[in-house]
């Protein structure tokens, strides 16, 4: 075993212990939580891929910006006095067809005949990554700040309170 | 660098408890949170691929690392707005859960 499967498996687990908590936790809160464990393992998995500059980005924005906003969430609808009854009545069914995707996926991905992995993989650091994202990607990259600019207004505009209220 | 294979099933195995917490939940609010672990799991993808296969020409440089530097955006974009109608539907239903918000249901 090479270190990097050990720290593949740890991280692995601790994704995967963070996801099932998020959708089986009996407490709203707790299922937040359950998620930034899930979101920060993704992030020390991206390192293992040689992808340092999304890691950080993973846990600047996803475990502190849409985290928080998640929890204010919570904390503005009351889910927790509210909530008794967390989940739906289709739970079995819901298994059967999320291990039918799981399982077909596995089956494909374990019978497709991928290309060798790369011997020295070309670690694309963040000089690569501007380069091409500033170059090449510049426009659509304008568009996604476009994007999250609309994404803002619209935000501010639906939950501002109307003149009604 | 280990096999492609264990990315790969650890995505789909993330997804398909995204998908599970998707038909399952009854809050919104945990529904987005979900959702945020799919798109987890195709990011990992993303990165896999990016990572192993190796690219043809200049074009395909680096290509999965922008995709996810992208979905990351969006999904920040999509939260921020699902959020505020999540608020909204609040104020107006005092119920953020999907079984109740029937009103367009024919």
């Amino acid at each position: 075993m090479t270190t990097v499967l050990v720290f593949f498996i740890i991280l692995a687990a601790m994704t995967m212990i963070g996801a099932i908590g998020t959708v089986t936790a009996r407490n709203v809160v707790h299922a937040a939580l359950f998620l930034i464990l899930s979101l920060l393992a993704v992030a020390g998995l991206f390192v293992l891929l040689l992808a340092e500059f999304l890691a950080i980005v993973q846990v600047l924005i996803y475990g502190g910006a849409i985290t928080i906003l998640l929890l204010f969430a919570l904390m503005l609808t009351r889910a927790r006095e509210t909530a008794l009854k967390l989940d739906n009545n289709q739970r079995v069914l819901a298994f059967l067809a999320t291990g039918a995707i799981f399982a077909a996926l596995t089956v494909i991905f374990l019978l497709s005949d991928w290309p060798d992995p790369i011997q020295d993989p070309q670690r694309p650091g963040f000089t690569g990554i501007a380069e091409v994202l500033f170059q090449q990607w510049a426009i659509p990259f304008e568009v996604a700040s476009l994007v999250l600019l609309i994404a803002l207004i619209g935000a501010i505009v639906i939950s501002r309170p109307g003149p009604e209220e | 660098m280990i096999a492609i294979e264990y990315y790969l099933v650890l995505g789909a195995a993330l997804f398909a408890v995204g998908v599970y917490g998707v038909l399952v939940r009854r809050n919104a609010v945990l529904i987005l949170m979900s959702i945020e672990l799919m798109l987890q799991a195709v990011n990992i993808n993303l990165l896999a691929f990016s990572s192993y296969l190796i690219p043809r020409g200049d074009t395909e440089r680096h290509l999965g690392f922008i995709f996810a530097i992208f979905v990351i955006t969006i999904a920040a974009a999509e939260v921020g707005l699902a959020l505020g109608i999540v608020l909204r539907i609040y104020r107006n239903r005092s119920s953020v859960n999907v079984d109740e918000l029937n009103r367009m249901k024919w």
